[in-house]
């Protein structure tokens, strides 16, 4: 779209075209139609992006927020505690509208999407919500008496003021939790009981081996890329078949293959008790665990540091390292002041894309990470598949995308996003 | 492998043309006849569904000229069923779930209320349907096909002859009987076997468990074996682990167990002590009910149920099926001393609490995964 660019007063002022309009407005016209059929080009791709890339972040953002079930399932209960203060027990009012709003939602069918969500709060309120509804339709009044009577459980006011605190249309419940926090009953903020915390440590874990993985490939891939760009066309050619290859070859069975090597029945360890390395009884445990984690995902990933390093080093001249060393630098001084430095934009490339890469893995860690080797996505996917907590699982994946975020803020303010090159 | 979600179309005993065929044939035969249609049925796999596949799917398809198709999908029914619900485009006809899952799916109105007596098939002697299956196992928007148990079972190879284990504190007694164990993981069962293994009495595991103390001395429990802890997800997994002796004790559905042992030949043997047992059945997504009505009044009749228990050892849910049930289908060995309600493997058993897991699954399945990742 550079013609866009084109000064539209490049023209003298008052010149037409043959049919009397204005230069300057028929140039106009001419660059607007061309920018619309640019457009029209690029539309199926914006619609992608939308559809495909927006609107589910836009969904997983709202979602882990939205709290839509105790104003929706219980609209007469959550109406009159707006008037409640949270002192001691509400009054008759709330208890009747209580027993009015158990009885439709057992008829609608539609009470167990609150008692799930209040039961994410508090334990054992899924049960107290289906035992009352189920006596609820043949209460008389005083609904206060009558529903403690089905249950004591009524006469806790910390119950009441859970549904009164988790009856606005959103929530900061799911965000607690996934940095392992509550609300007292009261109201404040506090953390959880420790046998209970387990986001935080698996966010901490899965970003210092995420680190960790970009660096243990980066020292690896180092000296590949620089072979790679240094060897003659023709090995070169073969060695970097050597990288695609497992480059092509399906995440699964390179993952599995890992689980063949390294098991204790394995590949590695038949070896080293067949050489005497170690006996029989002391077969090392190498997966199922951090290690087995970081080995496979560091092989995985291998290829996305090498490429990048590979670009970038195929594009230095030979003649700036002897040049150094004939001005009379040693090999280290003439690596680390000159080729060193030039290879930085592929450095950087290659660890922000492996770095976040492996921050959003799953199917590896899941696979070869036993219990200490699993990342904070295979929470994500346990809360979707098997707690069912969708509002948890939104709330962790958002706190994902906001520090892949963070560190891609700052990594552009230390080594300039401009900088990087992907080949 | 949990992570790799498999859709595997069944076995279909008839080919595509020759379901058409008959499905030509029965349309010839009773004008208007139902047209032939496809059955998308969710399950759990392996040996479970292929016993439903051998006592249920083969016949209908062969009575109907229906197509079904088995999804394994059971371990994430309810999200699934949730997903679908909510996306407004339920894929999924008829679902195998646990009850537990279907008292919630039926509390959020993602599957049909089912009305026993109008829906299944009264027992050969006129007894209604709702008086037929075991007492209180029909629920409102649930109909049970089997009594299934969880129990723990070991490779015979790994002990010597004269020391095998047969108790569940064995599976907690690293020195007597060393090995790895593989347990499924989630804290359903496991808190209820390390209680046992405490010496609390299996009648009391739940009010044990209801208590901050009781959780602490289960969890305290799980942890003197926890480094020797394979932890399974999949319930094909347990069998292969003491197949390949990965490891020496395994907790397992004991159906798949007895196949390993029967139709397989493995060394396995069942610690029929504490097991905890329930129930498997049938529900049916929220506006399918047309559509599966024909297929579930001939899946939960009497016949039906007790064939199944030719295939597999799990007890059927209904009364008048238990007389029927003989020997099994290849190797004709008698079924009863296998099922987990046979007089002797009963003497201890635990029924799982459904209402206690309803409440406190959320709190201590995060208690648990707090526990393994420590």
């Amino acid at each position: 779209m550079s013609d866009s660019s084109v000064p539209a007063t490049s023209g003298p002022e008052g010149l037409t075209t043959a049919d009397g309009v204005p230069l300057k407005q028929s140039l106009n016209r001419a660059v607007r139609r061309s920018r619309l059929k640019a457009l029209l080009l690029v539309a199926p791709l914006l619609i992608f992006i939308g559809l495909a890339f927006v609107m589910p972040i836009f969904d997983m953002l709202s979602r882990s927020v939205d709290n839509p079930e105790v104003s929706t399932y219980l609209p007469r209960t959550s109406e009159s505690l707006t008037h409640w203060d949270g002192e001691g027990l509400p009054d008759e009012a709330a208890y009747a509208a209580l027993a009015q709003d158990l009885e439709a939602g057992l008829k609608a069918r539609n009470l167990g999407r609150v008692a799930s969500r209040l039961n994410y709060e508090m334990s054992g309120m899924r049960s107290l919500f289906t035992k009352s509804a189920r006596k609820a339709g043949r209460m008389e009044p005083p609904f206060k008496e009558a529903l403690i009577k089905a249950d004591k459980d009524w006469q806790d006011p910390d119950i009441w003021r859970l549904i009164k605190r988790e009856s606005g249309l959103y929530t900061a419940s799911y965000y607690l939790a996934a940095i392992d926090r509550q609300f007292s009953p009261t109201g404040e903020i506090v953390e959880k009981p420790e046998y209970l915390q387990i986001h935080v440590v698996l966010f901490i874990r899965t970003f210092w081996m995420s680190a960790v993985i970009t660096g243990l490939a980066l020292l690896l891939a180092y000296p590949v890329a620089w072979l790679l760009a240094t060897l003659p066309a023709g090995r070169g050619n073969l060695l970097m078949i050597l990288v695609l290859l497992p480059f092509w070859t399906s995440l699964l069975v390179r993952t599995t293959t890992w689980i063949a090597i390294l098991q204790q029945q394995g590949v590695l360890n038949d070896m080293l008790v067949g050489v005497g390395l170690i006996a029989e009884e002391a077969r090392i445990q190498m997966i199922y665990n951090k290690t087995g984690t970081i080995i496979a995902m560091t092989h995985i990933l291998l290829p996305f540091m090498i490429l990048p390093l590979y670009s970038v080093m195929k594009t230095i001249p030979p003649s700036y390292m002897h040049a150094a060393r004939s001005l009379g630098a040693g090999p280290v001084t003439a690596f680390r002041r000159v080729y060193f430095p030039q290879t930085l934009p592929g450095i950087g490339a290659g660890s922000i894309l492996v770095f976040i890469l492996s921050i959003g893995y799953y199917i590896t860690p899941a696979l070869v990470g036993g219990q200490s080797g699993r990342f904070i996505t295979n929470f994500i996917a346990y809360h979707m598949q098997t707690s069912l907590n969708w509002g948890l699982a939104a709330a962790i994946g958002s706190i994902l995308l906001v520090v892949v975020i963070l560190f891609y803020l700052v990594y552009n303010r230390l080594i300039g996003v401009d900088k990087v090159k992907l080949g | 492998m949990s992570v790799i979600k498999k859709i595997i179309p069944s076995r279909s005993g008839i080919p595509l043309r020759g379901a058409l065929v008959i499905a030509i044939a029965a349309a010839g035969m009773s004008a208007g006849a139902v047209q032939a249609q496809t059955l998308n049925i969710v399950s759990w796999g392996g040996a479970y569904s292929d016993s439903q596949l051998k006592a249920y799917h083969e016949p209908w398809e062969k009575k109907s000229g229906d197509t079904i198709i088995n999804i394994d999908k059971s371990s994430n029914a309810l999200s699934g069923l949730r997903a679908q619900v909510q996306a407004g485009n339920v894929t999924w006809d008829l679902v195998d779930m646990l009850p537990s899952d279907a008292l919630i799916a039926c509390s959020e109105g993602l599957i049909e209320p089912l009305d026993a007596d109008t829906l299944f098939a009264p027992a050969p002697d006129g007894t209604p349907a709702s008086e037929d299956f075991i007492e209180g196992s029909l629920s409102e928007c649930f109909v049970p096909q089997i009594v299934y148990s969880n129990i723990v079972a070991f490779n015979t190879e790994m002990f010597p002859e004269d020391k095998q284990p047969d108790s569940i504190d064995d599976v907690f007694n690293l020195e007597e009987f060393p090995g790895k164990r593989a347990l499924q993981k989630k804290p359903i069962n496991n808190l209820e076997w390390a209680l046992v293994a405490d010496g609390v009495a299996p009648e009391d595991v739940y009010a044990t468990l209801d208590t901050d103390e009781g959780i602490e001395r289960a969890f305290a429990k799980l942890d003197t074996i926890k480094d020797s802890v394979i932890w399974w997800e999949e319930g094909a997994q347990p069998p292969q682990l003491l197949a390949d002796k990965e490891v020496a004790f395994a907790s397992a559905y004991n159906g798949r167990i007895f196949n390993a042992e029967v139709n397989e030949k493995q060394p396995f043997s069942i610690v029929w002590d504490a097991q905890v047992f329930e129930l498997d059945g049938w529900v049916v997504p929220t506006g399918k009910l047309d559509k599966v009505k024909d297929y579930l009044m001939f899946a939960t009749d009497t016949q039906r149920l007790a064939d199944q228990a030719k295939y597999i050892s799990y007890g059927p849910a209904r009364t008048s099926s238990a007389s029927l049930v003989s020997t099994h289908a290849d190797t004709g060995i008698d079924m009863k001393p296998h099922m987990p309600t046979y007089g002797p493997n009963f003497e201890t058993a635990i029924p799982k609490d459904d209402e206690f897991w309803a409440d406190n699954l959320d709190e201590l399945s995060q208690r648990f995964n707090a526990w393994l990742a420590r």
